[in-house]
């Protein structure tokens, strides 16, 4: 019973899929979208630093760490815009965003 | 070893729960919790991966930061989320084909490929025994790959300026300090002398 690094990428790869998921489901709100990308980053992290601990590479953690720090910057950002946005609709839903449509 | 695999089992089996419980909630106040618990166990994997550091770190930055903003968020807005639920239903089919579709494809690869053998040869930076992992993480990052640290930096920064740019709001008729006027007042614009005759007073 011996923890090898096909359970962490097994673990990555459902949190993934509920990652994707969650954007299928919950296609009008933008916030559980936005939620459901973090988690995808996280799934990537989660094989980033399975990798680099099995196979001893401390390099997957320095690049982890751009991950995380690119997951937060788009965090703030994505938030940053459903404010503005809201404040000019009055709306968060995906399907009034179609201004942009013609 | 067997304490490890029951640590191992319950952080992976709480994180895949919460994520579930995020994309299921009905309530998104809900939603963010779930999330910092997920992140939470998936720092607990990290430390039984040997990743300290990043554990740490996923929690100082996600729950400390990332989770806030979206609970502030989430609480700032005025948003009939019942209204944002509809149709959740209608798209479970297809979402659950997709989904067990993708998943199934990345169990098979994680089922069946192995390490080729050449690999560990092409290690860039092996793991330092005897030091800690934030030592080692350290010594990398500072050193080797400084200008990935000054890009996060940069990208952090960028963030920052673009969110504040995006949600700031200037509040027409509000009566605002004009530092620059008040500055360059000089003698003529801020003094007129009037030579009143007398007896007439100012018009």
């Amino acid at each position: 019973m011996t923890i090898g690094l096909g359970h962490y990428l097994s673990v990555a790869a459902i949190l993934f899929t509920l990652g994707i998921l969650g954007i299928f489901l919950n296609r009008k709100n933008v916030i559980i979208i936005l939620m459901s990308i973090e988690l995808i980053l996280l799934a990537v992290n989660i094989n980033l630093v399975a990798f680099s601990a099995f196979l001893g590479d401390i390099v997957g953690q320095v690049y982890a760490l751009i991950v995380l720090t690119v997951a937060a910057a788009e965090a703030a950002i994505g938030l940053a815009i459903l404010v503005a946005y809201f404040r000019n609709r009055g709306s968060i839903a995906v399907d009034d965003v179609n201004l942009m449509k013609g | 070893m067997i304490l490890y695999a029951i640590f191992f089992y319950l952080f992976a089996g709480v994180c895949v729960a919460s994520a579930i419980m995020v994309i299921a909630a009905r309530n998104p106040v809900h939603s963010v919790l779930f999330l910092i618990l997920a992140f939470v166990n998936a720092a607990g994997l990290f430390v039984l991966m040997g990743a300290e550091f990043l554990a740490m770190i996923l929690i100082v930055v996600y729950v400390g930061a990332v989770a806030v903003l979206f609970l502030f968020v989430v609480m700032m807005l005025d948003v009939d989320f019942a209204e944002l639920r509809q149709g959740f239903l209608n798209y479970l089919p297809v979402g659950a084909v997709v989904g067990a579709v993708l998943l199934a494809e990345l169990l098979f690869l994680v089922g069946t490929w192995v390490i080729q053998p050449g690999a560990p040869k092409a290690i860039a930076v092996p793991i330092a025994a005897g030091i800690s992992n934030t030592r080692a993480l350290g010594l990398v990052l500072y050193t080797r790959y400084v200008y990935f640290f000054e890009a996060a930096g940069v990208i952090l920064l960028v963030a920052m300026v673009g969110a504040i740019v995006m949600t700031l709001y200037h509040k027409p008729g509000v009566k605002r300090q004009n530092i620059g006027a008040q500055v360059g007042r000089r003698r003529s614009t801020a003094i007129e002398l009037v030579k009143v005759k007398p007896g007439q007073g100012l018009s």
